[in-house]
């Protein structure tokens, strides 16, 4: 199997400092942007997908997994949480918990499924799945169908935060999204991420090694699907509805494009790849379907010649990983 | 009708049993459209190694070029059937030469990605100029009406598209397996580098196998479009239960694709006439089952 990624440097403790000079560098920039009077709304809009992102990229850049269903994960979550809210009434904090339940047990029912077969095919298992949520979300009551879920209230964060105001909402996305980031950062470089990496480079000498391969994918499917849960569960604040585009399969074909924009298996590159892809919508959104074109050539463009993406470039550029 | 029919069909008159017949018909009409994509995505996947995103697209393209064949060059239904097809495999080609042929050697998931990316521009394309609404394409006057077979009204035009399906399906089941250039095509599929040796011309085979995947999905658009209306978004959903219905079959042989098409399509017929809520989950229903019960898919070998 050809790799993904051509720079599979070692995690040494240079370029794990070197990671964590740019994440803080890109937590100050990030913390920053309420001064800046950039719009807030896009900015949590784009830290949303970027954790999205950033999940799929543990299972396709560590996994070698190639998941084209991460939508139901960010739908389901948005939905249960959008439900506890609204219609439980229970608190923020609670209800970001039950999204992140649901994805968690959804995650374990198509991982333990889907990861039975290999390569394109577990592709085409992931996105059959999402489709048939996405009928199922279609005509179940809970869901409101082509309405979606509305008006749903915002509340108070451990009764203190108030996040109707788009300041304070805007930490507590940004909190979640870095928490998320660094959950993951961690992964990566813990001895489980370390073995997940042999098995994306080498599945049948991993095996000879004695690790049970098939159980070290179904964790990174259910830690991917559980974060992209979380960020869906944090996306219902921001957006304040919850509706079928989230489950839909060209929600799952965006996520795919920001990781593929931002670098496969770089560990900045998904959101990198999310802020482009979000601001291309936003500039874009006046030209109708042009934007699905626009989208569909640079799929092409990132596979034809550019498949590192921008920050594997910069990372191939400077010979490090970030 | 879908609610008329859901309570007790057993036992029940002869109208509740032409609906039966009727979903029957719909289910074999929908089976030939999947084994014809399939078998495509199936001939394909066995050259190419790649996984063709776009063939819902390029289903969606073949009745569209059928529509503007008629609408604009006064071409009919029947010259639709053979010049469709060629049209779509001639850009599915271009395609193949300018963009899919690069990715030789690098992992599977990059064609994936290429084609989804193809399908969405020409998707996007034919939605800017067609917004999502159905265009009309009349059915030919030949194969207008239909018949009466005693315990059914069949349309003449849905039985011909079953069976001219099956021909077509057969026909390149025959050329594959049992011609001299099917056995070039499948020594190819094993092993290019020693056929290349041989003095065949892999490269060019791998493109007209693609032309011909390719053309196999036009003509199921063009056999859709009196059925179905012509629509920029017609293949986008078809296409993932095709991938369910490979996922099911598996795509190493040919006529376990044919067949599987087929059935899924009986299947998914009866489903609606029998519990019409899950009519359009059934097949991916079917493939969960199939991947618990036997992961490597009906048709057998490890992916």
């Amino acid at each position: 199997m050809t790799t993904l990624t051509d720079d599979t440097l070692p995690a040494t403790p240079r370029a794990m400092r070197d990671e964590m000079i740019v994440f803080v560098v890109m937590a100050l920039l990030l913390a920053s942007v309420p001064f800046t009077g950039v719009y807030p709304f896009f900015v949590m809009q784009a830290l949303c997908f970027a954790l999205l992102a950033c999940a799929f990229n543990l299972l396709i850049g560590y996994g070698g997994l190639l998941s084209f269903g991460h939508a139901m994960f960010l739908g389901t979550a948005g939905y249960c949480s959008a439900h506890a809210l609204k219609v439980w009434a229970l608190p923020p904090e609670l209800g970001i918990l039950v999204g992140i339940a649901a994805a968690f047990v959804l995650s374990i029912i198509t991982g333990y499924i889907s990861i039975r077969r290999q390569g394109i095919y577990f592709s085409m298992i992931t996105l059959a799945l999402s489709q048939l949520l996405y009928f199922i979300y279609l005509q179940a009551p809970f869901t409101h169908g082509e309405d979606g879920i509305q008006g749903i209230p915002q509340g108070h964060m451990f009764g203190v935060f108030d996040l109707s105001k788009p300041t304070v909402l805007y930490y507590v996305v940004l909190v979640g999204f870095l928490a998320g980031f660094l959950l993951i950062f961690r992964i990566i470089n813990s001895p489980f991420g370390e073995v997940l990496k042999a098995i994306r480079e080498n599945e049948p000498r991993a095996i000879s090694l004695g690790y049970r391969t098939d159980q070290y994918k179904f964790l990174a499917f259910v830690l991917s699907g559980t974060l992209a849960g979380f960020a869906g569960a944090l996306k219902v604040f921001v957006a304040q509805n919850a509706s079928l585009t989230d489950v839909h399969w060209s929600m799952s074909g965006e996520v795919v494009l920001m990781t593929l924009v931002g670098g496969l298996g770089t560990i900045f590159g998904p959101v990198v790849g999310a802020f482009v892809i979000i601001a291309m919508q936003q500039y874009l959104a006046g030209f109708g379907q042009w934007v699905t074109v626009i989208q569909g050539s640079i799929f092409v463009i990132c596979v034809l010649t550019f498949r590192r993406g921008v920050i594997g470039e910069i990372a191939h550029y400077f010979r490090r990983s970030l | 009708m879908r609610a008329t029919f859901k309570g007790t069909p057993k036992g029940s008159g002869t109208g509740s049993m032409q609906a039966l017949y009727a979903q029957l018909l719909v289910g074999l009409i929908n089976g030939s459209f999947y084994a014809l994509l399939s078998l495509g995505l199936a001939v394909i996947f066995g050259m190419l190694n790649i996984i063709n995103f776009a063939h819902g697209a390029l289903y969606m393209m073949g009745a569209f070029v059928a529509y503007f064949l008629l609408n604009l060059g006064g071409i009919n239904y029947w010259w639709a059937l053979l010049f469709a097809p060629i049209i779509v495999g001639i850009f599915g080609m271009i395609l193949e030469r300018t963009m899919l042929q690069w990715l030789t050697g690098l992992d599977h998931l990059y064609g994936l990605l290429l084609t989804f990316g193809i399908a969405l521009i020409v998707q996007g394309v034919f939605q800017n100029y067609f917004g999502s609404s159905g265009l009309p394409y009349a059915i030919p006057d030949q194969l207008k009406g239909g018949m009466n077979l005693g315990f059914m009204f069949l349309p003449i035009y849905r039985g011909w598209v079953v069976v001219f399906s099956l021909v077509v399906c057969l026909a390149t089941w025959f050329l594959i397996e049992k011609t001299q250039l099917g056995a070039y095509l499948r020594a190819a599929t094993e092993n290019p580098t020693l056929v290349r040796a041989f003095g065949i011309n892999v490269p060019r085979m791998i493109t007209l196998t693609y032309g011909l995947g390719v053309g196999l999905a036009a003509l199921a658009g063009v056999l859709s479009a009196p059925i179905n209306q012509v629509r920029p978004l017609m293949g986008a959903d078809l296409i993932i239960v095709v991938f369910a219905v490979v996922v099911i079959g598996g795509m190493g042989s040919i006529m376990g694709s044919i067949i599987t098409g087929f059935a899924l399509g009986v299947i998914e017929g009866l489903t609606k006439y029998f519990y019409p809520e899950a009519s359009n989950t059934v097949v991916f229903v079917l493939m969960v089952l199939v991947l618990l019960v036997k992961p490597t898919g009906l048709t057998g070998r490890a992916a």
